[in-house]
């Protein structure tokens, strides 16, 4: 009964508020009530029950936790904002190299967004001071484009874009996916892109991790991401630690017993550690021994040993306009001579990795990987010497 | 900064007035909208759902997709029926199928980033009367792939074209039961490519103007390697377009000029085929040691060698006058004077000494010719190019089993 309520409000709201005018309805926002659809395809976001907005804040279902991940996947430098539902009373399994097992019923949200600029259509690089991190905010200075939706029905795991209206008010379902020209604005410069929000099928294209059985897995809630602290509104603690004692999360072991994924731009860890943490996130979802990318004999997971299948010296079997004229994944010693750098550093659709979800470069994620090479030990020998 | 294509709202807002309800057959021209509706289409799919494009000019900046199997799509023939990627602003490819019992016919797709249609992981595909092609002309910006089907099951490509592509108009990779029949491919670096795939066969085809016409290879560090293709009863003339692949590609060392290049592979059958004035050699038979990549570059238990070559009944002419490369355009004057050509069939000469038994390379191994006054030169590769030398034919003078005719799985 709450939810048709919410979802009245939200659908009037959305009915009546004209691109600009100002809404004054911020005491009514109600705290959502998760719903899980069985099947069909709900036309809004609202339907789902675990993010609402009156375009002036959102809020969380309560039940809904958020969470982090130690490195993310690069999208187009817009922020996350993660959240995962179980049902009453359910807990996801504890894996240790996969995504947790998670009960049918699961919803997991991802919203994409970016803090506004002075014009419409320009949003701005975030820094550490933007983050929308608790389950009421004011999202007045901040542009939200799309929220992901990752159901796990009886059937599998479904995924579902819901593209943000202007007033930030509703979100629609948008199967075909959709294209934001946007403007991203630093202390440098303002580039003009196109944020492209995945159709249906794109989203299996990444979270489809096994092309053989092509069933969609959540990619981040594994074990190695999720371990880090996260500052909840009761205070910091260990994201599995609360998971745990939230009852969500079963048979987890020790602490010291689970793998930790570096974060990237942490110096703190090993150059290695962080390349290997980057690649992880933003390229083993396709380039696994099962994935989409198994074609090219190019492993990127966290286990994949030092030799040909992780790059190094390995000659493209089939990267077309990708090589760049370039002969080898990894040179060591020379990153502007290896494929990695090429293709990561490229905008062009031909060109570059990861093929999906993003139409900027990653200057920061493609200088890691440059540091990485650079200081790789060996050499690769020339075919044409 | 970026370019953003213009319209991209236009797209957004006509998809969300356009009920499904509003069928307005999308006719002849080439609406905006239609590439919406296509790809509404391919998301709704069922299986046992033809999907049929009409004739008529589409525009589509981002990639399709489709991941149901079962299902057809169908256009109005392949002159009639266009769809253009020019201006594709995101995707690596024009389509993207990842299912199985899929069926594409007569369409033509164009322009696109990268490759034109690509095929992953399905069982029973059928490309039939499909155009690929880059309008621009063969150019190494153009996409690598027309044809793509790759870790596929019994894949059927005929009646269709393949025009420039910058790496293989055809490519058929890490497959198994293959027929390739009755197809053109022009102006690509590589016309037709069967690459670590097992059981092929490729017939009845057109191979002319590209780098190289029919390559059978093998590489390194992928799941397993290719053996068994027949390559028969083609047309294979006049390779001879100057290699515009991109380094770094396997295709980017194939010699302009080159007819069949097998490389690495084992158990080819080449026979009955028409193969003509290809100005490096008709036939070229290489290792991955030719290649050059060694060492850190290879996994340790790849066999690079190509073993049981049987040519013969081949209708061979020309060719050989004008090899690509200096090293080769030195040893062909060298040794058969200026207006001399190379023999037909270019060897690099490399065998693998560690499978000889008793000193000498057993039977299933060889390189069996039986195809009239045809010569192999050797080129002494594994000596550095020392002595390069026509060989005696009486050491290629044998016979293998042949290969039988593929069959599809059930």
């Amino acid at each position: 009964m709450r939810f048709v309520f919410v979802a009245l409000i939200a659908l009037w709201l959305s009915a009546c508020s004209p691109d600009s005018e100002p809404i004054e309805t911020t005491a009514t926002l109600s705290v959502p009530d998760p719903v899980f659809h069985e099947s069909g395809n709900p036309k809004t976001l609202t339907e789902w029950g675990q993010i609402a907005s009156n375009g002036v804040e959102i809020k969380l279902a309560s039940e809904a936790i958020i969470f982090d991940l130690n490195s993310a996947l690069f999208s187009d430098y817009a922020l996350k904002l993660r959240t995962v539902w179980l049902p009453d009373g359910r807990a996801a399994q504890f894996q240790p190299d996969q995504s947790f097992d998670f009960p049918i019923g699961t919803v997991i949200t991802k919203t994409f967004y970016y803090p506004r600029g002075t014009s419409e259509g320009q949003v701005l690089k975030p820094d550490e001071s933007h983050g929308i991190y608790s389950h009421a905010a004011n999202i007045e200075s901040y542009r939200l484009l799309e929220t992901r939706i990752l159901a796990h029905r009886k059937e599998g795991w479904i995924a579902l874009p819901y593209v943000w209206n202007d007033a930030q008010t509703q979100a629609e379902l948008k199967r075909i996916g959709d294209i934001k020209p946007l403007t991203l604005v630093d202390a440098e410069q303002q580039t003009e892109f196109a944020y492209v929000v995945p159709n249906v099928n794109q989203c299996a294209g990444c979270h489809a991790t096994n092309n053989t059985t092509r069933k969609i897995e959540p990619i981040g809630p594994k074990a190695r991401h999720l371990n880090r602290d996260f500052a909840y509104e009761t205070g910091p603690e260990n994201q599995l630690k609360f998971w745990e004692a939230n009852g969500v999360l079963d048979d987890a072991p020790a602490q010291v017993e689970i793998d930790k994924t570096a974060i990237w731009n942490d110096d703190s860890a090993s150059v290695n550690e962080r390349a290997r943490a980057y690649l992880d996130i933003n390229c083993a979802h396709c380039h696994n021994k099962v994935g989409p990318a198994d074609t090219s004999g190019l492993h990127l997971e966290p286990d994949t040993k030092f030799g040909p299948n992780l790059g190094l010296c390995k000659p493209p079997i089939a990267a077309g306009t990708g090589t760049g004229g370039r002969l080898f994944g990894i040179i060591p010693g020379k990153p502007e001579d290896s494929i990695f750098v090429y293709r990561t550093a490229s905008t062009d659709p031909a060109v570059m990795m990861p093929e999906l979800g993003r139409s900027l470069a990653h200057n920061e994620g493609v200088a890691l990987l440059e540091e990485w090479i650079k200081n790789m030990p060996g050499n690769c020998t020339d075919p044409a010497k | 900064m970026k370019k953003i294509v213009l319209g991209t709202f236009n797209l957004a807002a006509l998809m969300a007035c356009q009920g499904a309800a509003e069928k307005e057959a999308a006719s002849t021209d080439s609406h905006a909208d239609y590439a919406a509706t296509l790809q509404e289409q391919l998301l709704d799919a069922q299986s046992g759902d033809v999907i049929e494009i009409p004739a008529g000019r589409f525009t589509f900046d981002r990639s399709l997709s489709l991941t149901v199997d079962g299902v057809t799509i169908r256009g109005a023939g392949m002159d009639e029926t266009v769809l253009s990627f020019k201006g594709q602003i995101a995707g690596a490819e024009g389509l993207l199928v990842t299912a199985s019992d899929f069926t594409l016919e007569g369409l033509t797709i164009q322009d696109t980033k990268g490759d034109a249609l690509k095929v992953n992981e399905g069982k029973n595909i059928t490309i039939r009367g499909i155009k690929t092609e880059w309008t621009g002309g063969h150019k190494t910006s153009n996409g690598a792939y027309g044809i793509y089907p790759v870790q596929c099951e019994n894949v059927l490509i005929e009646d269709s074209v393949a025009i420039a592509a910058s790496d293989a108009g055809i490519y058929v990779g890490q497959s198994e039961n293959i027929i390739v029949r009755r197809n053109r491919a022009e102006y690509n670096v590589a016309g037709i490519e069967i690459e670590n795939s097992v059981h092929a066969d490729v017939y009845d085809n057109v191979a002319i103007h590209n780098t190289g016409g029919i390559l059978v290879f093998n590489m390194p560090n992928l799941p397993r390697p290719g053996h068994s293709t027949r390559v028969y009863d083609n047309t294979i003339v006049e390779n001879n377009t100057k290699n515009f692949g991109h380094a770094g590609t396997p295709v980017a060392s194939v010699p302009a000029g080159s007819g069949i290049v097998i490389n690495s592979n084992d158990k080819v059958e080449i026979f009955g085929n028409n193969i003509r004035d290809n100005k490096t050699a008709n036939i070229i038979i290489s290792s991955i040691h030719m290649a050059g990549f060694e060492g850190l570059s290879t996994q340790d238990d790849f066999d690079g060698y190509p073993e049981g070559i049987y040519i013969y009944d081949n209708t061979l002419e020309g060719g050989g006058n004008s090899p690509d490369g200096l090293d080769l355009k030195a040893l062909k004057v060298a040794k058969f004077g200026l207006s001399g050509s190379l023999p037909d069939i270019l060897w690099d000469g490399f065998q693998d000494s560690e499978k000889f038994v008793d000193g000498k390379i057993v039977d299933e191994h060889r390189i069996c010719v039986d195809n009239g006054d045809i010569q192999i030169l050797n080129a002494d590769a594994p000596n550095g190019f020392g002595n390069p030398d026509v060989v005696d034919m009486s050491a290629h003078s044998c016979e293998l089993e042949k290969l039988k005719p593929v069959k599809f799985s059930g």
